[in-house]
């Protein structure tokens, strides 16, 4: 998709299909679980947070392995810095947002 | 006349509202009329579907994106008259409180969404590739399909004022107020539909400019070689990428409540209203920062060529970028302070609130400091940019006292808030977007805007801004609320209210001479012959105007920061004319009418979900699906251009 001068970043790497679909399936899969699983009341809260975690990390690593390609690439590492950016801002904003909303101070 | 007809006119039409809606009905048929008139008068259909809705051009669609943002600066503009004209007096019943609520809440959410937002989005399209020495952005098919989700969200928006209902609850739309139980219209819903579509587009523009910048700069155009304004628009994308996602995951949420029965933010359930209002502000408060990026962007590029001087401290302007557009995701909290969530909470987002202040200081010295001695030109872009400089000081001045916590719970949602906002978001935003407008639009048309006329425009805009907004402090010390469709007459607030909407109307006057001025300049303006009417700096000046669909014959080869400026200092421009053995053929797009038909499909799904009409719904979504196979099997993409056609030109030019 990219044109004139922007040459460098097509053409070189060529995935199978395979790749795609083995991903598609997968985050379905990992989306599925975590929706029965929220649906169902299938664990007690605690524990239930901790593994809908879980499979939210792993659906990163699904979405950035298999349709981003993270672990190729040439040129400056643009994507690790936004790799590390975005890590940043989301447990920032996960965790600031337990904090704000946990009311622990009770001074309303 | 007949009870089915009688429901549908009532129920979806409102004609039981009054006359405001019969008005606008008929302005909106003989509107479309005259369109449709005028392209099949001129037998331009075809013209419009060839050169302009199935372009993947992206100066084109700047233009587009441009063309979008004046029509939603007039809407929220009358809206925000009409509320003037309802509050100048006490005790007016001009409107009622239900289309009080519905003008505010329109007049919000357009201003933001669908008139700053394209507009800082054309000034991407049109500048960025130019200014990196590129044929296009990174992924140009993305990008029509960005503006044309863009357009669809927006009339989607806009087209329930005549049918269904306009939503009512606040542009940031909180619960419990928006949800079922409380609001059953289906005003509410065309917001979440409209932004929510809007929104897929915003994020995918990021992504492509973004990439765009990081990818396809001209050879020897290093980070640090960048103008500033891609750089702006650079930390606008960083930000725009990272909080979208807040939006889209608020809006959503908000919806399943309203369509499928959750309890998201409902108080049954574990639910809590409150989590939408920290979502919404995880986005909304970047999003201010989104807007005003490229504003001062822009005003860096204009302060460099109208002052004839290189920007003071340029590597500071680039880290004054990135770090307000990392300081602005963690400031969110301060649009809640009175939530009581507790004095760490608020110390913390109050002390990360001031801080911004310190990079934005930073940038302001560094434009005083590039005016200083410099050979200062008055025209347009100049003149919206100094009047820009004071503007925003107070209106910062203003953030810092709203940042302090304690005192907080005295402004919040009073308007002083109102006049703090709107002092920010005009004084930055607004005059930001015109002075790029006049700086660019040679640019883009191939002539100037009149300048006699964009100074009656500018003077009364200004004027009116300040005769509008500074009274407004004083309300909100006066007690005025936000939100109030009237007020009883021994409040007291009368006097400072009729200055506030004479203000107003000044301003309104003010954009009705802009309007003359495009129209009386696509006549009468100063034709653009040599492509810099400006003696500007940055590539997109060594281009003719308007620059031709490809751009540049021959990829310039960058070695300097302020590359045109440098090459015109030393008598070597004629580097950058395309020398006959080094054209080759290009690499284009094709164009393709799907963004427009996948954009019409959401529009499609979208009114679907906001009636419950599951059936159009689903149809919609189908369509989405259509497009998104129908592209993937498309292998034949692009084309070339031939040698001959560029010297042709090139020729045509008189560059070759």
């Amino acid at each position: 998709m990219s044109h004139g001068n922007g040459h460098a970043e097509a053409g070189e790497h060529r995935h199978s299909p395979a790749m795609y679909i083995v991903g598609y399936v997968l985050s379905l899969v990992l989306t599925a679980v975590a929706f029965w699983l929220a649906l169902t009341h299938a664990m007690a809260i605690g524990p239930l947070m901790w593994v809908l975690m879980i499979l939210a990390g792993l659906q990163i690593i699904v979405q950035l392995y298999f349709f981003m390609h993270v672990t190729e690439g040439d040129g400056p590492p643009f994507h690790s810095v936004a790799l590390v950016l975005g890590l940043i801002f989301t447990f920032a904003i996960a965790l600031m947002s337990i904090w704000i909303m946990s009311f622990h101070s009770m001074v309303a | 006349m007949p009870a089915g007809f009688q429901h549908f006119a009532d129920t979806y039409l409102m004609w039981n509202e009054g006359p405001l809606i019969w008005m606008s009905d008929a302005l909106i048929v003989l509107t479309s009329l005259g369109i449709v008139g005028a392209l099949t008068y001129f037998k331009r259909w075809k013209w419009l579907w060839r050169e302009w809705l199935t372009t993947v051009d992206h100066k084109k669609i700047g233009i587009m994106y441009l063309i979008a943002a004046l029509l939603m600066l007039f809407r929220g503009g009358v809206d925000a008259e009409l509320m003037r004209t309802q509050l100048a007096l006490p005790g007016v019943h001009f409107l009622d409180a239900e289309h009080y609520d519905q003008i505010f809440t329109t007049h919000g959410t357009i201003m933001i969404l669908f008139m700053a937002m394209p507009f800082i989005f054309a000034l991407f399209n049109i500048v960025v590739p130019l200014q990196i020495g590129a044929r296009d952005v990174a992924f140009p098919y993305l990008n029509a399909i960005s503006f044309w989700l863009f357009f669809f969200g927006a009339m989607l928006f806009n087209i329930s004022f005549v049918f269904g209902g306009s939503p009512d609850a606040g542009w940031t739309s909180y619960p419990p107020l928006t949800e079922l139980g409380f609001d059953k219209g289906p005003g509410e819903n065309f917001y979440l539909l409209g932004l929510q579509i809007s929104g897929i587009g915003s994020i995918a523009t990021g992504i492509n400019f973004l990439a765009t910048i990081l990818k396809m700069r001209a050879p020897g155009m290093t980070l640090m070689r960048m103008p500033l304004f891609t750089w702006s628009v650079l930390a606008a994308c960083v930000v725009i990428i990272f909080a979208f996602p807040a939006l889209t995951i608020a809006l959503a949420l908000l919806m399943l409540d309203r369509i499928v029965g959750t309890h998201f933010f409902t108080m049954l359930h574990g639910g809590n209203p409150m989590m939408f209002i920290n979502l919404f502000w995880i986005w909304g408060h970047p999003e201010v920062y989104i807007v005003i990026l490229p504003a001062f962007g822009v005003f860096s590029e204009v302060v460099a060529t109208f002052a004839r001087k290189r920007i003071f401290g340029y590597s500071s302007m680039v880290a004054a970028l990135m770090a307000i557009s990392i300081i602005s995701y963690f400031v969110w909290a301060h649009h809640f302070f009175t939530m009581g969530a507790g004095a760490d909470v608020n110390t913390f987002f109050a002390v990360a609130t001031m801080a911004v202040g310190i990079p934005t200081g930073v940038k302001v010295f560094n434009w005083l400091f590039t005016l200083f001695r410099g050979r200062i030109r008055m025209q347009l872009p100049m003149l919206w940019t100094l009047a820009f400089v004071p503007c925003f000081a107070i209106g910062g001045a203003t953030g810092v006292m709203l940042a302090v916590a304690p005192a907080d719970y005295q402004y919040h949602n009073s308007y002083f808030l109102i006049a703090h906002f709107h002092q920010v978001l005009i004084g930055g935003v607004v005059f930001g977007m015109l002075a790029g407008m006049y700086y660019w639009w040679p640019k883009m048309f191939g002539f100037k805007l009149d300048e006699r006329l964009g100074r009656w425009a500018f003077w009364f805009f200004n004027i009116g801004f300040y005769v509008c907004f500074m009274p407004q402090y004083a309300l909100g010390f006066m007690g005025m609320q936000r939100r109030m469709y009237t007020y009883p007459a021994d409040t007291g607030w009368g006097t400072l209210n009729f200055v506030s909407t004479i203000g107003a109307y000044l301003m309104g006057i003010g954009f009705l001479f802009i309007v003359l001025q495009v129209l009386y300049s696509i006549k009468y303006g100063e034709r653009d012959l040599t492509g810099d009417p400006w003696d500007g700096r940055t590539l997109e000046w060594s281009l003719p105007s308007p620059v031709p669909h490809y751009n540049f014959a021959v990829i310039p080869t960058v070695t300097d920061r302020d590359m045109w400026w440098v090459l015109k200092q030393e008598g070597r421009t004629e580097e950058l004319r395309p020398k006959p053995e080094e054209i080759q053929p290009i690499h284009m797009p094709k164009n393709s009418g799907r963004p427009f038909l996948m954009g019409f499909a959401f529009f499609v799904a979208g009114l679907g979900f906001v009636f419950n009409w599951h059936v159009l719904a689903a149809l919609g979504l189908l369509g989405v699906v259509a497009c998104m196979i129908a592209r993937s099997f498309e292998y034949d993409d692009e084309y070339q251009i031939p040698v001959e056609e560029i010297e042709y030109t090139e020729a045509a030019l008189g560059r070759l």
